[in-house]
Formats: structure tokens, C-alpha cells, sequence
């Protein structure tokens, strides 16, 4: 027991002094944050757009009334032919251009419809999309009161949207959950990856190898600096998105740090399979940024919606634990979910863990070959 | 009992065959080296001995323990130095030490004594970090964590490569210390030099051993008489000597030529004109001792014409 002592000593002395390494651990995220808070944001913001209106009625000045006073916009000038559409948008600073045809008001009031085009400048198409909904939605609610007003109910389908959970569709809401999972993958995997492949790099693994201490020993002493760090970078996370970011926490905080330890479990048990098949540190570690890293960002759901990937993708995303793992921490976190409600993701987390511990208490040598 | 007994021993990884049918075996207290260049299996050997490999063929009995049965038991008995063991870098002189008595269940107090030839040179230097050390002291802070837990068996493998010539001769003094405390040692090398202290040595090549013998006996049973020559012109000396009809082997050694000649009996006269003949007048040659070296490249010539 002593020797795992010493073991464990050891760990935390080569950790604490590669001051390089952990200031990158704990930098990075709250780096991540502030991009994902601020920087990297979904939500729109004082879009310059113009109007080119054609029926210049009451109508289509209050519909322009609206839209300008929507913070979302700011309405940055008037067309007046639709040629002139073209050499707006290559100008480059007008992201929308919203187009009424002659007579809308007219129209609207007699037979309930008109013609309006909603224009984008599509080089940023995330942007384009928000714009053009964002300028949708102006529209419906104008016409629905219109509707109300005019005791017409032939004014089309006008849909009541309202959005639950993350009423303000703060991306930060969504970002901090994918967050902690990147981290943890990045400190419990790629470090653990790394600490023991360094061991065998250096030719130490040998005399740790011929020594007293038990393989679950070595496993353990290495996994064990990384599950504190872990556990101190989400608590970080958490407190930086509480306070800083206002992200809402409706659940339990002890079921969040539970689950939080078993996916901490998962990505130590992949660092420690990792390094028994990688054989110096450079490949460790391009397995595990191609391999955890890449999947962790792209195919979780951190960014690109799980439901509108190809079918093929959507089939591997199943075996990205950080896709349940985010199901579970946004879940707790915006709706306050609890076990009952997340037992299935949990099992499943659970049972990829079990399979990758066995796997990897396996797959780790006592000897050379 | 032997401290340790290998019985015709093979391993081959995937292309290579790095042992052919290895015997030898090794009495207690014996301080026995492996002499041999780059790639001749020392290595291999030395993990198979250790238990960090499972011969192909043959069988291996460590301080009366089966290498690939009882490989628990052998391990903590064993102090290992790997060839590349380059300690924890970012740890001190102390934490190491420390350390490797700690993970083999023992403290520095218990065993002080053992260490403290090697350790007391390397105290004032206790909180230096190991990877600021010279290569001599790293050594020896090495040889020291290896020993630290009292090993039986102390496995050394080319502890000397890349260590400075004082270094290395401190290094086999400490050794020489260890024998006398009763600790089996068996050592690599590919010096030469280092085998003349060993008390006997096996000459390993191509991963089968030409000989084993005491370092007296090998240089003994090497049978031809050397002639050392010395000129100015070494180099154009060594390609005229490559000519001359009675030549049977030419190596560089230090300052002189170590030449031999096919006939029982060299005929210097005769060698003397020729290099004069050839333009090289100022000559000296003398008849030397033979050492390790000659015979073991003597017996490298010959491996390689049965072949």
C-alpha cells in the first residue's frame, strides 16, 4: 500500500510542476467560455438591413416601424428599384433587405395576403437564417394583430411559437454543458493518455513495471491527479457560468456531479486504453484529439444539432458518450431533470464505462509485448 | 544454486531473430558482462531475464524462480537499470530516490547503507532536479534507485553508454563495491574495455554467444600473434597493410594498428620492407599482448566466414 503511496506522491509532484500544462487546463476553460459566451454567440444583433417598398401605404410603414425598433435591427436605409438590390449587398454591409410589393396594404386587406420578399445575404448562413426568422416572426405577429383588428380571419396560419426552457435562446445556455464535456474528455482522456505513455516513452515503465506495484496500482495512480483536476474544472465551469454567465441550474447539484463523476469515469477509462495501444506521446495524443476530441465537438450535439446530421453520422453519434452525456447535463440544467427522468442516458453511460474499465484493465500489459 | 540459469533460449519479434539458442548461466555473487556491439540482443536478453519478455523457445531460471511462471515473485527481488532509463526529470536527486524505494516497499534509512557509496557523491546535489544532472551522476543516481530496495540480482543494461571515460571508471568501481556486499550482477556493455573487469564475460553477437569465459581466458584462447603498428600516415599505413599477402587482419586500436598475419609466426623484416617498399618509412612496429577487443573481433571474422 505504501508503494501506491509513493506512486500517488509522485503524480501529483510532476503534475503540480508543469506549471505550462495546468495553466492550460485551467485556462482553457474559461477561455472557452468567454468565446462560447461572448464571442460565439447565436442571437443577432443590430443587423443592418434596408427596405425597398414598392406600395409605401400605412401598412408597410408600420411593418417598418417594427422591424426598426426591434433591437435585432437597425434599419440602414431605403431602395427604390430592385436593381439597385444587387450592388447593395455587394457593398457588404446591408445583411437584409426586406421588399414590399405594390399595394400590400391593399392587398393584405382586401384578400388577406401580399407579397413580401425577404432577402439575405447568405455568405454567413447561420446569420442569414436567424435574420430572415427573426424578420418572419415580426411579420407574423403584425399580421395576426392585424387579423384581431380587422375581425378577419382569412389572414393565413399564424403560428404561436414560444420557446421553453431558454426563453432568451442564449447559445451560452446550451454551450457551457458541451463545454465540461470537451474539458473533461480534454483532461481526463488526452492527459491520462499522455501521463502514461510519456512513462513508457521515458523507459520508467519498465522499472515500474518489474516493481511491486500491481498494474490496477499504476492504472490508478495515473487516473487519480486527473479525476481531482476534473472534478475542480467543472466545478470552475460551473461557478464562471453561474455567476458570470447567468446560465440557469434547475437540478440537483449532486445528481450534476454525480453524473458529472461517471462520464469523468468514462473519459479516464478511454485515456488509459488509449495509452496502452499507443507507444510515445505524439500518437497518444493524435489519437485522442482525432479520436475524443473531434467527436466530442463535432458529433455530441455540442454544436450541430445530433437530429440533423446524416443518418450515418446520427448512428455514430450513438457511441459518442459525451451525446448522452450532454443530454444529461442540459437536461439538469435547464429542466431540472432528475434519475427518473434521465435513467436511460445513464445506463447507457454507465454500461459503455463498465465495457471500456474491463477493456482497458485487460488490453494493459504486464509485460513489454 | 545459480543465481541464474537460461537454457537455450530463442525470441524473435517480428522480422528479426534477436536470440538464437542462448545458454549460459550465472553463480552468486558473480559480476558477469555481456560484451557485444549495437542490436546483438543484450537488450532482449536482459527483458527476458527480467520477466518483461516470454522467450519463443528455451526456458530461463532467475535466483530459482522460472521467468515466465513466477514472474511475480522474481520482480521484486531484481534491480533493473534499463538502457534508456532517464529517471523522472522533473523530480530531485532526493524525490527520485525517494520514489523508487517507495514504489519497491523500502525506505532510504533501511538501506542507506548499501547506497551510500554511490548516493553520498550525489547528496550535495539532493534537491537538484535529476534532469539538470550530468550524464555520470544521472548514472549513478540511477544505480542508486535500483539498488535502493536491496535487490538480489542487479540487471544493468549498458548502464556506461554515453557517460564520460571517469564516470565509467568510478561507475565499475562502485561494482566492484556491490560484489563485494554479495550481489549478484550481471552487465552490458559495448565498451571493451569494461569487460577485463568483469569476472567473466560473454561475447554476444548477432544474438548467439561466441564465448564465455573469464576476460584472461578469452584474450588466452585468441592464438595469433599481434603486431601493433604505428606511422604517421594511419590511414594510408591501414590501406597498404590491406594489401600485403600475408594479412589476415587489420583494425585500428588507439594510436597503433593491431595487425596479424596468416603465418604462425609473422615475419617482421619481411613486413618492414614491404611498408617501406610502399613508401611508408617511419614505421614502428612491435609485437603486443592480445585484449578483448582483438579476440572478439577475431571471433566476429570468424562467425563470419562459416556463414
Amino acid at each position: 500500500m505504501s508503494s501506491f503511496r509513493g506512486f500517488i506522491v509522485k503524480e501529483f509532484k510532476q503534475i503540480y510542476r508543469d506549471t505550462r500544462t495546468l495553466v492550460v487546463l485551467f485556462g482553457m476553460p474559461i477561455i472557452m467560455l468567454v468565446l462560447f459566451g461572448f464571442a460565439i454567440r447565436n442571437e443577432v444583433d443590430n443587423v443592418k438591413i434596408a427596405v425597398l417598398d414598392l406600395s409605401k401605404d400605412e401598412v408597410t410603414r408600420e411593418i417598418i416601424g417594427k422591424i426598426s425598433a426591434s433591437p435585432s435591427f437597425e434599419l440602414n436605409g431605403y431602395l427604390n428599384t430592385y436593381d439597385e438590390v444587387r450592388d447593395v449587398f455587394k457593398a457588404g454591409e446591408i445583411k437584409e433587405i426586406v421588399v414590399f410589393g405594390p399595394g400590400f396594404g391593399k392587398k393584405l386587406t382586401r384578400n388577406g395576403t401580399a407579397d413580401v420578399q425577404i432577402i439575405t445575404d447568405a455568405t454567413n448562413p447561420n446569420l442569414a437564417n436567424l435574420v430572415q426568422a427573426y424578420t418572419s416572426n415580426i411579420l407574423r405577429d403584425y399580421i395576426s394583430e392585424k387579423a384581431n383588428q380587422l375581425q378577419i380571419s382569412r389572414l393565413g396560419i399564424a403560428p404561436e411559437v414560444r420557446m421553453i426552457y431558454n426563453p432568451a435562446l442564449k447559445s451560452v445556455n446550451l454551450f457551457v454543458p458541451g463545454i465540461i464535456a470537451v474539458i473533461l474528455m480534454l483532461v481526463s482522456a488526452l492527459m491520462t493518455s499522455i501521463s502514461i505513455t510519456r512513462e513508457k516513452e521515458m523507459g520508467n515503465m519498465e522499472i515500474l513495471l518489474v516493481s511491486p506495484l500491481k498494474p490496477i496500482h499504476i492504472i490508478l495512480g495515473k487516473v487519480l491527479p486527473y479525476l481531482v483536476l476534473s472534478i475542480v474544472n467543472v466545478l470552475v465551469i460551473l461557478i464562471l457560468a453561474r455567476f458570470i454567465f447567468d446560465v440557469p441550474f434547475k437540478g440537483s447539484y449532486l445528481f450534476f456531479l454525480l453524473e458529472a463523476g461517471l462520464f469523468i469515469m468514462t473519459a479516464l477509462s478511454l485515456g488509459v486504453l488509449i495509452s496502452s495501444s499507443a507507444n510515445n506521446q505524439q500518437t497518444a495524443m493524435m489519437i485522442s484529439l482525432a479520436g475524443l476530441l473531434l467527436p466530442t465537438v463535432l458529433l455530441s450535439g455540442f454544436i450541430f444539432p445530433v437530429g440533423s446530421m446524416p443518418v450515418a453520422l446520427q448512428f455514430i453519434s450513438h457511441v459518442v458518450p459525451a451525446k448522452w452525456f450532454l443530454i444529461i447535463v442540459r437536461d439538469i440544467m435547464l429542466k431540472g431533470s432528475d434519475i427518473f427522468l434521465l435513467w436511460k442516458e445513464t445506463l447507457i453511460l454507465m454500461a459503455t464505462t463498465m465495457v471500456l474499465i474491463a477493456a482497458s484493465l485487460k488490453k494493459f500489459k504486464v509485460r513489454l509485448q | 544454486m545459480p543465481a541464474v540459469e537460461v537454457y537455450s533460449i530463442h525470441k524473435s519479434f517480428k522480422k528479426v531473430q534477436a536470440l538464437r539458442d542462448v545458454s549460459f548461466f550465472v553463480k552468486q555473487g558473480e559480476l558477469y558482462g555481456f560484451i557485444g556491439p549495437d542490436g546483438a540482443g543484450k537488450t532482449t536478453l536482459f527483458r527476458i531475464l527480467n520477466t518483461l519478455l516470454v522467450p519463443n523457445k528455451g526456458n530461463a531460471v532467475v535466483l530459482g524462480l522460472d521467468v515466465v511462471k513466477d514472474y511475480k515473485q522474481i520482480r521484486p527481488k531484481l534491480g533493473y537499470m534499463p538502457g534508456r532509463f532517464s529517471l523522472y526529470h522533473d523530480l530531485s536527486v532526493q524525490e527520485n530516490l525517494e520514489f523508487f524505494a517507495s514504489v519497491f516497499g523500502a525506505s532510504i534509512s533501511e538501506n542507506y547503507e548499501l547506497v551510500a557509496p554511490i548516493y553520498s557523491q550525489l547528496e550535495p546535489f539532493k534537491n537538484r532536479y535529476a534532469g539538470k544532472l550530468s550524464g555520470g551522476m544521472k548514472q549513478k543516481l540511477a544505480l542508486s534507485c535500483a539498488l535502493i530496495h536491496k535487490p538480489e540480482l542487479l540487471l544493468l543494461d549498458e548502464p556506461t553508454t554515453g557517460v564520460d571515460a571517469v564516470s565509467r571508471k568510478e561507475f565499475w568501481e562502485m561494482l566492484g563495491k556491490l560484489k563485494q556486499k554479495g550481489i549478484t550482477i550481471i552487465v552490458s556493455t559495448p565498451y571493451m574495455d569494461e569487460a577485463k573487469l568483469c569476472d567473466r564475460v560473454a561475447l554476444i553477437q548477432d544474438g548467439s554467444i561466441m564465448q564465455i569465459d573469464t576476460p584472461a581466458n578469452v584474450v588466452k584462447s585468441y592464438d595469433r600473434k599481434i603486431l601493433g603498428i604505428k606511422s604517421s600516415q594511419t590511414y594510408r599505413l591501414l590501406k597498404v597493410l590491406k594489401q600485403y599477402e600475408w594479412m589476415h587482419s587489420v583494425h585500428p586500436f588507439g594510436e597503433y594498428i593491431h595487425f596479424t598475419e596468416k603465418r604462425e609466426q609473422p615475419d617482421v623484416q619481411a613486413l618492414q620492407s614491404f611498408l617501406v617498399n610502399q613508401g611508408i618509412g617511419d614505421v614502428i612496429i612491435k609485437e603486443i599482448e592480445p585484449n578483448i577487443e582483438d579476440s572478439f573481433m577475431a571471433l566476429m571474422k570468424e562467425e563470419a566466414a562459416h556463414e
